[in-house]
């Protein structure tokens, strides 16, 4: 595979910060209040699984159910405000090039794909998994598997048909585009970025993304 | 297959008030709406280790479906089957409306009634209802996860917007879960938060726990997918030696 190009920064301040995540790796850090975080899919039709908590106190997180009936819509765009477990606001989406993206699918895991897929896909890389790695290495921010809830799926594409059935679709996502998030509280960041092969969401290729951190 | 139960108990849940009870592999647990428009906030966990529950994403995503009902199983997020909907007057529960909080009260204009002026008649909220269940087994705000709303029912348009179908439930609906592992059950009769009515509305449930014979090959929720199969697969190895 070729060397990842770096996201084109078309803002006017040099970022803080620039992380770039591999296919299947994860990242876990801090934004403060005010700080705006730009995710960037570059090369298309990845999908990036994060979920965030109140820094000062982790039992607080982001929470799907609240952010989605307080919108009243189930996908996530520009002027989405992102909730907590409190129906307190997080984030606010402020840019979007891909224009929707998903929180009702959930983070794959080695456990749901045996039933999703097979029984022997098991031993396969999932985000989940990605997340455990992650607040295992990193016990500083007291993560453990009981504050992993419903995620966000940056990037991805997750219909619901007006009938009630729900489709994992081709990505609109692609080179490039991005999603650009301002906290409104200090918050733990942490994405996998989703290592998936089973479905057709990342074209069976998943491939880096990079965040960009300003401080306003 | 007989998919009656074997009543054992019988009960009843006011509105607005909560319930949790650890149900042993095999029980069931019917509930039947007293009113039109009732809701049942529903959590899951497993009894034998908490940290193992009720996983909404999983559950829509492995059966294809936005809306719960009739055949459908209830996953844990390590890939295991907690309970099934065996029968279900009402289908389409709620996955995404998630519970009433403290907050909602002004927004929707319903008066606020504490214990000293309405007794048990007084207005929680399934937000509070949830933690203070939760609270019995050493559990707190961790441990919330996205509830099942029973008998509610959400409708989404072509752009993913939501609609609160108030006339879903009629009085003397009936669902049945049967329990697939031993786990606990949280319950909470609150409204759910998109209930337009003009004040806080008290619709209760009548409960009959009893029990069920084990799924078969022809079972309506293990039949019902090829992925269902396989949940129960996993299952069958979590219960190895049993
Ligand atoms: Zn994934």
């Amino acid at each position: 595979m070729n060397a990842p190009s770096p996201a084109q920064d078309t803002a006017p301040m040099p970022p803080l910060a620039r992380h770039l995540i591999e296919a299947g790796d994860h990242f876990i850090g801090r934004l403060q209040q005010g700080q705006r975080l730009r995710i960037v899919d570059l090369e298309g039709n990845q999908a990036a699984d994060t979920l965030f908590y109140n820094a000062c106190d982790v039992a607080e997180r982001y929470s799907a159910v609240d952010t989605v009936r307080e919108q009243g819509s189930l996908y996530l765009t520009t002027g989405s405000v992102l909730r907590s477990t409190l129906n307190r606001p997080m984030l606010r989406i402020v840019d979007d090039s891909c224009g929707r993206h998903d929180t009702l699918g959930g983070a794959c895991s080695s456990e749901s794909n045996t039933v999703r897929y097979a029984l022997d896909r098991r031993h396969m890389h999932s985000c989940r998994d990605n997340w455990m790695l992650a607040i295992a290495h990193h016990p500083e921010y007291g993560l453990t598997k009981r504050d992993i809830g419903h995620n966000i799926n940056f990037f991805m594409n997750v219909p619901v048909t007006p009938e009630g059935g729900l489709d994992f679709a081709e990505g609109i996502s692609g080179p490039g585009k991005y999603v650009e998030l301002v906290s409104e509280m200090d918050v733990v960041v942490l994405i996998s970025n989703c290592p998936q092969l089973n479905n057709p969401c990342s074209g069976f290729d998943p491939t880096p993304i990079e965040l960009l951190i300003w401080r306003h | 297959m007989n998919l009656v139960p074997d009543v054992d108990y019988r009960t009843r849940l006011p509105g607005g008030q909560h319930w949790s009870l650890r149900l042993r592999r095999g029980a069931s647990l019917t509930l039947i709406a007293e009113e039109p428009g009732c809701n049942v906030g529903l959590l899951l966990y497993s009894a034998e280790q908490p940290l193992e529950r009720l996983n909404l994403p999983d559950t829509l995503k492995c059966q294809h479906t936005f809306h719960l009902g009739r055949g459908h199983c209830l996953y844990s997020d390590m890939g295991r089957v907690l309970a099934s909907i065996v029968e279900d007057d009402c289908g389409g529960h709620d996955a995404v409306g998630g519970n009433l909080g403290p907050g909602h009260f002004e927004a929707k204009g319903w008066r606020r009634i504490r214990y000293q002026q309405g007794r048990n008649e007084r207005t929680q909220s399934g937000h509070e209802s949830v933690l203070i269940e939760l609270a019995k087994y050493g559990l707190g705000l961790a441990d919330l996860s996205a509830n099942l709303n029973l008998f509610s029912k959400l409708a989404v348009d072509e752009q993913g917007r939501l609609r609160y179908l108030p006339d879903h439930c009629a009085a003397g609906d009936r669902v049945t879960l049967r329990f697939e592992l031993d786990v606990l059950v949280m319950l909470h009769t609150c409204p759910h938060p998109l209930d337009p009515s003009p004040d806080y509305p008290h619709r209760g449930v009548k409960i009959e726990l009893g029990t069920l014979p084990p799924p078969d090959r022809t079972d309506v929720c293990l039949s019902h997918c090829a992925e269902n199969a396989r949940g129960f697969d996993n299952n069958r190895l979590y219960l190895l030696g049993q």
